[in-house]
């Protein structure tokens, strides 16, 4: 077979994260209330 | 009919003032990019999962308490978080075990080194250096297309895009940069071997 020689960059194409990640982070971003008083910012998660 | 796509920018703005559905739209547009980069840097599925999730923890963060700094574009602005989770991860991860030698044990039995040696280096090195002499010496419009597709990995579409001609085009013009390259190498009695 034919060698190849160029250097080539690897890009690995249509991988993706589990649904169950992405649905944590959907569920996160909704609980999740950040409040900024003066310097200071509280995170707070709802149930 | 025209494909319309919300800009970045609009989908970030809209999060931030509370509409939940934008993050689902911007995770959904760039996952695979994100989690393709930090693959490639990671080789492994669970802890690319985890960098993934722990880069838009923080981006997730970041919007909600209104510190985004709107100067630069999103994906790279994620990129480069995601960038700062690896690095840290192999800092973590540096710290390896011990072996001391001993008259039963010696550290060279379980070591080996399968990095090229010099002269391999050097022969490897050449071959790149002809090469790229060799695709100088091609038709600017197949050394175009032969660059972007070998050195800059793009698809037959996007160079067909780039340099506005069809998909069948830029593949026979690629066919035929092949075909030279080779004709090149045979009249010239080219040795290519590392």
């Amino acid at each position: 077979m034919a060698k190849i020689y160029s250097k080539k960059v690897i890009v690995i194409k249509d991988l993706k994260p589990k649904r169950e990640v992405v649905s944590f982070l959907l569920s996160y971003s909704k609980a999740l209330t950040v409040v900024k008083i003066d310097d200071k910012s509280f995170e707070i998660i709802a149930n | 009919m025209a494909n319309l796509q919300i800009p970045d920018a609009l989908l970030v703005k809209n999060y931030v003032e509370g509409n939940e559905s934008a993050l689902s739209t911007l995770i959904k547009r760039h996952e695979s990019k994100i989690y393709g980069f930090i693959y490639s840097k990671i080789a492994d599925r669970d802890i690319s999962n985890d960098i993934f999730q722990d880069t838009f923890i923080k981006v997730i963060k970041t919007l909600k308490s209104n510190s985004y700094n709107e100067e630069g574009k999103f994906l790279p602005w994620v990129m480069r978080i995601s960038h700062n989770l690896i690095v840290d991860h192999y800092r973590k991860t540096k710290k390896m075990p011990m072996y001391r030698e001993t008259e039963e044990f010696s550290i060279f039995s379980i070591m080996s080194d399968d990095s090229l040696t010099i002269e391999n280096k050097m022969i490897v090195d050449q071959v790149e250096v002809d090469l790229k002499k060799l695709i100088e010496e091609l038709p600017d419009d197949q050394k175009e297309v032969l660059v972007m597709r070998m050195y800059q990995d793009m698809s037959f579409k996007e160079i067909s895009e780039i340099t506005g001609v069809s998909i069948n085009t830029a593949l026979g013009r690629m066919r035929y940069a092949l075909m030279n390259i080779r004709k090149i190498i045979e009249k010239h009695q080219i040795i290519l071997t590392n």
